[in-house]
């Protein structure tokens, strides 16, 4: 694929630019996993410091929508895989849709992170607003709060991610993105993708397995 | 634009200053050498915002009462010096200007490797600095560069909410630029231009590169859960909601002292290429200074506890950061011995670069050592938080950084203008920021071990002698700053056309003409020779 690539400045052969583009991604992803290692640092040490107290509270999360929610977001990013591989070969409306299934995928999940903070709003385990549950008034509070954090902030990644995927998909499916000439955009937006999976991937184990 | 010369000579005509003329086509450039123009000039009118707080403060420190300033005003003026200068000058200083401007040039090619995110992470700049000039002018912020929780979080009465907004946003700034160096060392070298022919700059820009993407999103982070705690209450730091305190300290010194390093290390890299010019010999270890640079970064992640020895961190926990902060000064013992190695025996030539070059040395070597009685744990507990402190991190930061800034201003000044300015009143101006900031800073170390602490305005009129003599030495560092904008400019349009190596230099940048064109070289450099292959002579007669 590498013959139909349309070389910008300041590269001189399309391999090198290929490699350039692949390596800026991988190192804005370090840089992404950096910001929610923070928050993870924090959650590990404040589970060392207050074992039972964040038992407690992580058997107040609701485990079976996470899980489901895992299930959702690790098979979209299949549905992302296959996009680039068709990318890769040229189906232009092959990428459309395994990108449109993916992001009906990405949105289902986060409507269903909508349906778990209200029933964290019923329960009384917001800060702030709503009604108040006895187990914010321990350690456990700071524990709830990190999970809003965190969780929020994978949300507005996800919100990205699918706005990504959807313009991809939209400029690929209209013709103004060629496959395979310009493959690499799907592959990006892949890489993007699979990185929001994979910090969901650390969030249920930390927040909602951490039970025992 | 004011920094535009009259375009007179024939390599002027063909360069990159000469690739259009209206405010569009500098605003919207995406070539390297204008976008570390705009930064040239947008990081000046931070620093002279900055350098007026610190007038003012230097000023209200005249008298033991402090007549000047209320006490708000007092600690919103030293607040609003600390972020502009630590984020608005330092951190970007060096890299996004000689950084963005050079590192292509000295590796061979044509432009960083996205050039399109280079001039994004300027407009993200100007919009993080938008919001500091907003909070500047709806009355400052009083807590301090370090926003220290719960003052920040609880007591506050200053705009904590908007200062935060623009240092996470000016954060995504450095991101950009340290990406882009990364991808730009590995992907777009020169052929022939191996990792072990890469000019110490470029190292020293690697180092502060990696830890850039790595240290600035954990502030990102620290500031976002700062802000959800002030607006939404969520207990993060605050005690009385659940949280810690102390968290807040671990995760802003996780970011603020490799930042440090960020200051730094490019500061080290510019010394190596002016030394090296200067003597016209190799730099004397190469390996060494350049493994050094990694180091120091590498070591510069694990020494954050050393700002926390009396915050009730454990004392196991503040031993090994103490020995790790005794480890880190290995590698910079290493630069300074190294340099000055290289001038042993060297064909030396005493210009302005060299003098900036020297004070670098010196007031860094001053504030190492006091850097290193710091990272002790039982002198630490007796300048904590003194001018002690103070005199320390203004040796490495201002003695150190700004003295290579202005060191690499007056060594490539030529190469980006294509104009030679006067020797004469560059080396005045050295000589005179040195004798300043001594005269400014080295009083502080006194202050600091008699215990007068920082951020209070009225202190014992024992001290005053000292402080009046700090504050003469202010104002005469201001002056030296003022002095080379109006020298460097004046020569912008009646200085003599430089030609492409006035210093005699090695590097492929010394090899384009100057001011260079648009595209760097005229055909992509073959490189064929270590870096600084002095002396110049051999290599015409080799061919």
């Amino acid at each position: 694929m590498a013959e139909h690539v349309t070389l910008t400045e300041p590269y001189v052969e399309p391999r090198q630019q290929r490699q350039a583009d692949f390596m800026g991604m991988y190192v804005f992803l370090g840089t992404e996993t950096m910001l929610f290692g923070g928050i993870f640092a924090l959650v590990f040490a404040y589970r060392t410091l207050h074992p039972d107290a964040v038992a407690e509270a992580a058997r107040h999360m609701r485990l079976w929508i996470a899980t489901a929610n895992t299930a959702l977001l690790l098979t979209s990013s299949l549905f992302v895989a296959l996009a680039v591989h068709a990318a890769r070969r040229g189906g232009r409306r092959a990428v459309a849709g395994w990108l449109g299934l993916a992001i009906a995928f990405g949105a289902a999940f986060l409507a269903l992170k909508g349906v778990e903070y209200w029933k964290d709003y019923t329960e009384g385990l917001m800060p702030l607003i709503g009604p108040h549950a006895s187990v914010r008034d321990g350690p456990a509070a700071l524990f709830i709060d990190l999970y809003f954090v965190a969780t929020g902030l994978h949300a507005i990644h996800m919100t990205v991610g699918l706005t990504l995927l959807g313009t991809i998909a939209t400029l690929v499916g209209g013709r103004r993105k060629g496959v395979p000439s310009q493959a690499v955009v799907v592959e990006m937006g892949g890489l993007y993708w699979h990185f929001v999976d994979v910090v969901w991937v650390f969030i249920y184990p930390l927040f909602y397995l951490a039970r025992g | 634009m004011t920094a535009e010369p009259a375009l007179q000579t024939p390599e002027e005509k063909v360069s990159y200053l000469a690739a259009g003329h209206s405010v569009r086509s500098w605003l919207l450039t995406t070539d390297h050498k204008r976008i570390a123009i705009l930064y040239l000039i947008s990081i000046t009118g931070f620093f002279f915002i900055a350098g007026i707080a610190a007038a003012l403060i230097r000023l209200d420190l005249l008298t033991p009462q402090g007549d000047l300033l209320t006490n708000e005003g007092y600690d919103r003026a030293f607040t609003l010096h600390g972020i502009v200068m630590v984020w608005f000058f330092l951190i970007p200083s060096i890299p996004n200007t000689f950084g963005n401007f050079l590192i292509p040039l000295m590796i061979g090619a044509k432009d960083v490797a996205f050039p399109r995110l280079n001039l994004l992470s300027w407009y993200i700049y100007v919009l993080g600095g938008l919001f500091t000039v907003y909070v500047l002018i709806v009355g400052g912020v009083d807590t301090g560069w370090t926003f220290y929780t719960p003052l920040s979080t609880m007591f506050a009465n200053g705009h904590v909410i908007a200062v935060a907004i623009a240092v996470f946003i000016v954060g995504f700034s450095s991101i950009l630029t340290g990406l882009n160096f990364i991808v730009t060392i590995h992907k777009l070298r020169a052929p022939g231009m191996t990792w072990g022919r890469l000019p110490l700059f470029i190292w020293s820009h690697y180092a502060t590169s990696l830890i850039l993407v790595l240290a600035t999103p954990v502030l990102a982070v620290t500031l976002v859960l700062l802000a959800s705690e002030r607006l939404f209450h969520l207990g993060i730091f605050d005690p009385a909601l659940g949280g810690d305190p102390l968290l807040f300290q671990h995760l802003f010194w996780f970011y603020s002292h490799p930042a440090v390093y960020i200051m730094i290390l490019p500061a080290m890299g510019v010394i190596s290429e002016l030394v090296s010019a200067a003597a016209h010999k190799r730099v004397f270890g190469y390996w060494f200074i350049a493994c050094a640079s990694l180091a120091i970064a590498a070591v510069g992640f694990l020494v954050w506890g050393h700002h926390m020895f009396v915050a009730g961190q454990s004392i196991y926990a503040s031993a090994i950061f103490s020995f790790l902060s005794l480890v880190v000064a290995v590698p910079s013992a290493i630069k300074v011995y190294n340099w000055t190695a290289t001038l042993y025996k060297g064909d030396i030539r005493i210009d302005p670069p060299l003098l900036f070059a020297m004070a670098f040395i010196g007031l860094f070597t001053i504030g190492g050592l006091t850097g290193l009685m710091l990272a002790l744990l039982a002198i630490d507990v007796h300048v904590h938080d003194t001018y002690f402190v103070v005199a320390h991190f203004h040796y490495i930061m201002v003695g150190g950084a700004v003295s290579a800034f202005f060191g690499a201003l007056h060594f490539w000044w030529p190469k980006i203008t294509g104009r030679m300015y006067s020797l004469i009143w560059g080396r005045i101006s050295a000589g005179l920021i040195f004798f300043g900031f001594n005269l400014t800073f080295f009083p502080q170390f006194i202050l600091g071990y008699l215990g007068m602490p920082r951020r209070y305005h009225v202190y014992p009129p024992q001290f005053q002698t000292l402080n009046v003599l700090s504050s003469a030495g202010a104002s005469l560092l201001a002056a030296a700053y003022v002095l080379p904008f109006f020298y460097l400019v004046y020569a912008l349009r009646n200085g003599a056309p430089a030609g492409p190596n006035p210093w005699n230099a090695a590097g492929l940048e010394w090899t384009t003409p100057s001011p260079p064109p648009k595209h760097n070289f005229e055909t992509t450099p073959e490189v064929d020779r270590p870096a600084y292959d002095y002396p110049l002579a051999k290599r015409s007669a080799d061919g």
